[in-house]
């Protein structure tokens, strides 16, 4: 019956799907939360081994990302599509950069025998064991949604040099974008959680 | 292919024939019976389950199973029932097939998305089907997978734990859908206050399952982890804390159990007002009551927790607003009775198990507040008395609501009417089964019979017996109404347009129903339960 559209309720649904994804990562803060309660000091050891220059040149580059995510996106409206391939190319090599960052930050704990259920955590402070065990948890799921962004944001990329989204209907290209910019909204918390607590 | 074609015969998208008619299909009706095939299957299934178990409890020793398979079935039964019958049950049949057409649309918002959901439920319930296979053994951890034993068990609870997840997955997307077409599909002329019951609660669902759902997704992705990584995160060798565990479980399935019963309650508001004649008593605090429960259903998860040594100030917080979500249920009933006093009462199969779930919910509820209030808890914790209330809101509930809404929408789904008399005579046996089966229970709890145990002391062997007895006679029942139904496609008496007298859209259309539901534009009423055009047909016709 109704053959138009409804750009609307499209990002209606997809602002419910991102909303339970954020519900996804509360049920993980929720742990966070209770366990930084009770081993504060602990946390506060943990988050001091952490590379906080790695943490905060990640922090740019998914909010970079971001916005050339968006600008993909106005540009697409502008029927400037050499733009919106250049601006979606950058957002996936943000996405990849930030991928290769956490390889080296993980890989460097993993090399100072730092990861679950390793001898120095099982061995040493049940609190730092938690700290490392959620780290490892939250920023492994984060980077899963990278992943998972990318993918979008690939498959967006190859709609649109094949023609599959145009001006007029984007809704692809749109709700990757959502998706992304939920992916550096999460990490926006997960930043300071395990790098900046005290 | 005309419009007035039964979606039958008409493929969407078109072109499609035979199996590849269902199996690519996008339309919300056809998934609702694919839905109704797999559920049913579950559903029997975990029935003859649960008789199992009950069969070997009805004498003390080993009487049919040792304990191990004991304790594989109790986990099965509660798996599949919860996963793959109570959430999905009423929703994703009912709910697919007519929330549409009472809201006056063609289709769900997604209809791709709706049969992916599906595909998500069925690979759910296939992984549910290997984790019995493969591996070292039957999951045996109950349906609430505690921690420390479901990590550290060797039996396949990984497996089952991601059907689960997949499961869970199927029907929060099944939710995103409803809440999506409820908002941007519904019939410009009609008003909030003007949607049937029946898709206002399954709205009100649709939140609790997009709200709730997540979070048990990420507890079992804990688990899973876990199992794998021994992180230590629930392990108080390592600093984790297994109570936490419990408080995100319950997080999620304490909501659970209002996605369970919400839909359920839907369906006795739609079929009491009909057959009373009567507009429902009370139309906007139903629909708030739902919303009510939505909200207060969510905050009351550590009701389910009260011996496991939280703190006393927690403790009375969640006995409370256990308390409170009581209100909103008994409105709901009062509502229901009250539609019916000064009707004039019409008895079919649909009103007669409408009537059996408000005593047996009834019941349900009161027992549940013996449960939520803390001093009594503590006496009757982890005992048959849990397993009778369980089962009285869920089965009593749910259950009878889903024979309800089968009996009530069986015309308008196939065409076809079925006889009367096999099904009151399985309803009564249903019913009378299930007091038989499920008061005992409440009495062994009482007397301090624990839940899931394989063996018992001598003085519980009669309560046990008669359950066992009980639950025999439960199935005989359900199975005569189930073949009754069934025997309805031999007899093909054609069922009209509106064989019940009903005032919501879907008894508009055809029987069963044509592939884009409205030949015309629908007409919305005023008040979807405004009930004198349908006297007055029938004062007409002489009935």
């Amino acid at each position: 019956m109704s053959s138009q559209i409804d750009r609307a309720g499209i990002k209606l649904g997809m602002w419910l799907f991102l909303y339970s994804e954020i519900i996804l990562f509360g049920g993980l803060f929720v742990l966070y939360a209770a366990y930084l309660h009770r081993y504060s000091e602990f946390f506060a050891e943990g988050g001091k081994e952490l590379d906080r220059v790695i943490g905060t040149i990640n922090t740019v580059v998914l909010l970079v990302s971001s916005f050339t995510v968006a600008a993909s996106i106005t540009a697409m409206q502008r029927n400037a599509k050499k733009q919106t391939v250049g601006f979606l190319l950058f957002s996936i090599g943000c996405g990849i950069v930030f991928l290769v960052n956490k390889y080296f930050e993980w890989g460097a704990k993993i090399h100072h025998d730092i990861y679950p259920n390793s001898e120095t955590l099982v061995s040493g402070e049940p609190g730092v064991n938690i700290f490392f065990g959620m780290y490892y948890v939250i920023t492994g799921l984060h980077g899963l949604h990278v992943i998972i962004g990318m993918v979008l944001l690939s498959i967006s990329l190859v709609f649109v040099m094949t023609g599959k989204i145009t001006p007029s209907r984007f809704s692809m290209l749109d709700n990757s974008g959502l998706y992304w910019h939920l992916v550096d909204l999460i990490w926006i918390f997960v930043f300071p959680l395990f790098y900046l607590v005290l | 292919m005309t419009a007035t074609q039964s979606f039958y015969h008409t493929s969407a998208p078109p072109g499609l024939t035979g199996i590849k008619a269902w199996l690519l299909t996008h339309d919300h009706k056809r998934l609702g019976l694919m839905y109704l095939g797999a559920i049913t299957f579950w559903f029997v299934l975990a029935m003859f389950l649960g008789l199992l178990l009950r069969t070997e409890l009805m004498s003390q020793g080993r009487t049919i199973m040792n304990a191990e398979t004991y304790n594989a079935f109790f986990t099965l039964h509660g798996v599949i029932m919860i996963f793959l019958f109570m959430i999905p049950g009423i929703p994703a049949i009912f709910g697919n097939f007519f929330l549409p057409i009472q809201l006056g649309t063609d289709d769900v918002f997604f209809p791709r998305l709706n049969l992916f959901s599906w595909y998500l439920f069925m690979f759910g319930g296939l992984f549910a089907i290997l984790s019995l296979f493969a591996g070292e053994g039957f999951p045996d951890t109950g349906w609430t997978f505690y921690v420390p034993f479901s990590v550290g068990i060797t039996s396949n609870v990984g497996l089952t734990v991601t059907a689960a997840f997949i499961l869970g997955m199927s029907s929060m997307l099944t939710g995103l859908n409803f809440v999506t077409t409820f908002h941007r599909m519904r019939d410009k002329s009609m008003g909030l206050m003007q949607i049937p019951l029946f898709t206002w609660s399954l709205y009100a669902t649709a939140w609790v399952q997009i709200l709730a759902t997540p979070v048990i997704s990420i507890t079992f992705v804990l688990i899973v982890l876990e199992r794998f990584l021994h992180i230590g995160l629930f392990d108080p060798d390592k600093g984790g804390d297994p109570l936490l565990y419990q408080h995100l479980f319950w997080m999620y399935s304490h909501p659970a159990v209002y996605v369970m019963i919400l839909p359920g309650m839907g369906v006795i508001s739609e079929i009491i007002p009909v057959f009373s004649r009567k507009s429902i008593f009370g139309y906007k605090a139903i629909v708030w009551s739902s919303m009510a429960i939505a909200i207060f259903g969510s905050l009351v998860w550590a009701h389910h927790m009260f011996t496991s040594g939280m703190s006393d100030v927690s403790v009375f917080v969640f006995s409370l607003i256990t308390y409170l979500v009581a209100i909103p249920s008994a409105v709901k009933v009062f509502s229901w009775v009250s539609t019916m006093y000064k009707g004039s009462v019409e008895m079919t199969p649909p009103l007669l198990l409408a009537l059996i779930f408000i005593y047996l919910f009834s019941v349900g509820g009161l027992t549940g507040l013996v449960l939520g209030s803390a001093g009594t808890n503590i006496h009757v914790h982890d005992t048959h008395f849990v397993v009778g209330h369980f089962h009285f809101v869920m089965f009593g509930g749910t259950g009878f609501a889903f024979f309800a809404a089968l009996h009530f929408w069986w015309p308008k789904m196939f065409g076809v009417m079925y006889r009367f008399k096999p099904a009151y005579i399985g309803a009564v046996l249903t019913g009378v089964g299930f007091f038989f089966h499920y008061i005992p229970m409440l009495i062994l709890g009482l007397q301090g019979m624990p839940r899931r145990y394989y063996d018992y002391l001598p003085q519980y062997e009669t309560g046990n017996f008669l359950a066992g007895f009980g639950g025999y006679l439960l199935i005989i029942g359900m199975m005569i109404m189930f073949v009754n139904l069934l025997m309805s496609f031999r007899q093909q008496v054609p069922a009209p347009v509106d064989p019940w007298g009903a005032t919501t859209l879907e008894w508009t259309v055809p029987s069963p129903p044509p592939l884009h539901n409205f030949i015309q534009k629908p007409q919305i009423e005023g008040f979807p339960y405004d009930f004198t055009r349908v006297t007055e047909r029938f004062q007409q016709s002489g009935k």
